[in-house]
């Protein structure tokens, strides 16, 4: 097997070190270790991260290759420095059945840029009216632990309820959408001072709220545990801290875009900043950083959503919903809680790998950079300074927020289990 | 001015004070026993309208064909956006037509903005109306007519709507005439206040140049015009008001009510009315009420602007406007 040294890289930001990978394994890390044997990988100080793992990504495939590819969303996750991605139920057809998830999960082991974990849908067809077989999934060959309708709230506390109860046989858990349906009838972006200037329907803060509340007092009563998918508001940082202090097994993760972004930007009625759930303001992007900071957000997830040039070039209402992520997350973690000195790289290697791994039960990623693990390692220049140019995307979608915004830091290396997916910037 | 209309915030008062003053010389043509002007001879103007509105397309059609400009009407019904086709297309078709200016009416808010924005065409583009964002052009004939009610016909060139109290009723939250006329009576020196159920008010109006208020009894009596938005009955299906009588007996105006009001009070409404919900026939019939005049006043506005927009320094009447008038 082939051996790669990698000199000189701040390991979790610290003092330089030496890593040695000797096949799908770290074997050494340390100073001065010999190269004798190996590639050589001068990291001249960059940043070297457990490889990244996606708990949030949407990959289209089966249905909608026009916006992404199993193969397609998985380079970005390579480029981005994703070793690892959790790919949403909403496809076409809808991933409630073990033929669906085995599938993707083929698809992503046949083109080997990164691991894809599918998720299982939690009822059939998203309709949230009665429960998919989550027990298949689970057995299947794609070992489904995470259940989601994402894109839609499971709405009924009866349904929400039972799938919670549901699968603590075989310890999985429910990621919630939370949006109450009622009060997002025709909402197309944050209600507030913004909206009532535009025109365009609100999306009240609420109607987010209101499903966590009751989602985290559900999994307290019947004793499961639950994730909260893209949490956007300061309110849901409240109920979450709340009910962490409560005992609560709820878990939290909030998007790269709702730590940088405010519904400011849509008064260009430029739709490529319509997203699900939608921009908030400064307010609630300032308490969310707080909470990723604390804790009472766990994790930052994507929520990678492609569309073609066709769904966001065109006027408000008729647009998409969603922003690609998967290749700027870093670099806007980078900016947002890293430069502004929230976090350390330590930080972000536990919110972006060792936990959105633990969440969702996923082996072989999101382990220490030490002797012995899997070598899923991403090298990052965090000294790099570029504008953004979705030209150079290797997703398939173009539909991100930040083109020709400056942002810092970039993949240059990534790793998955010893075998380089880029190299020096690139695809391999 | 800008090169397009599409939001009322977009009008300095100078530029709003000019459109209401060049308004003023179009009536005059209408006056006439020939009404056209010469003035945009060979220009193309296209309404382009995604919803049906027969009022408003016709008052462009008229405006744009008394200054002797073609006009073209594209109606989404029946052409290939009804098949699928989308904006980008539409106003590349547009485009390509040789349209100087598109004036367009969008179920879609922002609709107008994306098209004078996004490259997709050349032209001046008017906003017709757009989802629940504006309408400015029938903000700017509602103050043209305030002021020659409020003001007077000559008095009133050159003037703005300072220190006139000027009450919104209805149902604001989806009301794009609402939203432009905030805009626009606040930049011309009005005071304005909405009167609504609290439900048919947006959350986030507190940032909004104007008083809100519940009460219609108590803001009548302060007012110099009152201005009736239409209700939809469909909006007590989405609980915004539990009756139409309700809504009628609380926020409607009758002749009781309209004695509150000033003598010189004038009574508005945008059209169409929903006669016995927001107006009974008793208000909507008399004197007061500036309905029809706001139709011929809408004319003679959509002259100004599309005049000011694509006619260029040019005088529009053959008689120049003379200094005093500015």
């Amino acid at each position: 097997m082939s051996k790669i040294l990698i000199r000189g890289a701040k390991v979790l930001g610290g003092e330089p070190q030496d890593v040695l990978i000797d096949g799908e394994t770290i074997s050494e890390v340390g100073t001065g270790l010999s190269a004798e044997g190996a590639q050589v990988i001068e990291a001249d100080g960059k940043i070297l991260l457990p490889g990244l793992v996606d708990l949030h990504t949407h990959l289209r495939e089966p249905g909608r290759e026009d916006s992404e590819t199993v193969l397609t969303g998985t380079r970005a996750a390579a480029s981005g420095g994703y070793t690892a991605v959790f790919a949403m139920a909403n496809t076409f057809p809808v991933a409630d059945t073990a033929g669906v998830v085995e599938q993707v999960w083929r698809l992503g082991k046949e083109h080997g840029y990164c691991d894809v974990q599918p998720i299982g849908a939690v009822t059939v067809g998203l309709e949230g009216k009665q429960l998919a077989e989550l027990g298949a999934m689970h057995d299947s060959a794609a070992g489904v632990t995470v259940f989601s309708d994402d894109g839609k709230c499971v709405d009924d506390a009866v349904i929400m309820r039972r799938a919670l109860e549901y699968v603590k046989a075989f310890g999985g858990v429910v990621a919630q959408h939370a949006q109450e349906p009622r009060l997002t009838e025709g909402a197309q972006m944050n209600e507030g001072i913004v909206s009532a200037e535009l025109g365009l329907g609100g999306w009240p803060a609420v109607a987010e709220e209101s499903v966590i509340a009751r989602d985290v007092l559900l999994a307290e009563h019947v004793g499961s545990r639950v994730h909260i998918c893209h949490l956007s508001t300061a309110g849901s940082v409240e109920i979450v801290r709340w009910a962490k202090s409560r005992g609560i097994d709820v878990t939290a993760e909030v998007t790269p875009h709702h730590l940088l972004l405010t519904d400011e930007l849509v008064r260009s009625y430029n739709p490529v900043y319509k997203v699900n759930p939608p921009l908030r303001t400064e307010r609630d992007v300032l308490a969310l950083r707080e909470a990723l900071v604390d804790g009472t957000i766990d994790i930052v997830a994507t929520d990678h959503a492609p569309h073609p040039h066709e769904d966001k070039d065109c006027e408000w209402a008729a647009a998409a919903m969603g922003m690609v992520g998967l290749e700027t997350a870093l670099s806007v973690v980078q900016q947002t809680m890293v430069e502004t000195g929230l976090l350390d790289w330590a930080g972000v290697a536990e919110r972006m790998s060792f936990k959105p791994a633990r969440i969702g039960g996923l082996a072989g990623h999101g382990r220490p950079v030490a002797p012995g693990e899997p070598a899923n390692l991403t090298l990052l220049d965090s000294a790099y300074r570029g504008v953004v140019d979705p030209a150079g995307f290797a997703s398939r979608s173009r539909n991100t927020p930040y083109e020709g915004r400056e942002l810092p830091g970039r993949v240059t290396h990534t790793f998955l289990r010893g075998r380089a997916t880029v190299i020096d910037g690139n695809l391999t | 001015m800008k090169r397009h209309l599409i939001s009322a915030a977009d009008l300095t008062r100078d530029d709003a004070v000019l459109i209401l003053d060049t308004a003023e010389e179009m009536a005059r043509v209408a006056d006439r026993p020939i009404k056209k002007l010469p003035t945009l001879r060979g220009r193309t103007v296209v309404n382009l309208f995604f919803e049906d509105s027969t009022r408003t397309r016709i008052s462009f059609e008229a405006a744009a064909k008394r200054l002797s400009a073609d006009v073209i009407n594209f109606s989404a019904k029946g052409s290939s956006v009804s098949k699928g086709e989308s904006l980008k297309d539409t106003a590349l078709t547009l485009e390509a037509m040789g349209a100087d200016a598109v004036v367009i009416r969008h179920h879609a808010s922002g609709a107008p903005y994306r098209l004078a924005n996004s490259g997709w065409i050349d032209g001046a583009v008017v906003n017709a109306g757009d989802g629940t964002h504006e309408h400015p052009t029938q903000a700017l004939l509602d103050a043209f007519t305030m002021r020659r009610r409020l003001v007077g016909r000559d008095a009133g060139l050159g003037k703005d709507l300072s220190g006139r109290r000027i009450t919104v009723v209805g149902d604001v939250l989806h009301s794009r005439v609402a939203r432009s006329n905030v805009h626009l009576l606040n930049t011309l020196g009005a005071e304005v206040t909405l009167v609504a159920p609290p439900t048919l008010v947006p959350v986030g109006v507190e940032t909004w140049p104007c008083e809100v208020s519940y009460d219609l009894d108590a803001v009548l009596p302060k007012s110099d015009a009152v201005m009736m938005l239409r209700v939809q009955r469909e909006r007590m299906n989405a609980a915004f008001f539990p009756t139409e009588r309700e809504y009628s007996r609380r926020y409607g105006l009758d002749g009781d009510r309209m004695a509150r009001m000033p003598e010189h009070a004038i009574v508005m409404h945008p059209g169409p009315m929903n006669r016995g919900m927001e107006i009974t026939a008793e208000v909507a019939d008399s004197d007061r009420c500036t309905a029809v005049e706001q139709v011929a006043n809408g004319v003679s506005t959509r002259m100004a602007v599309l005049y000011l927009l694509l006619g260029g320094s040019e005088p529009a009447v053959t008689t120049p406007r003379t200094e005093e008038s500015n």
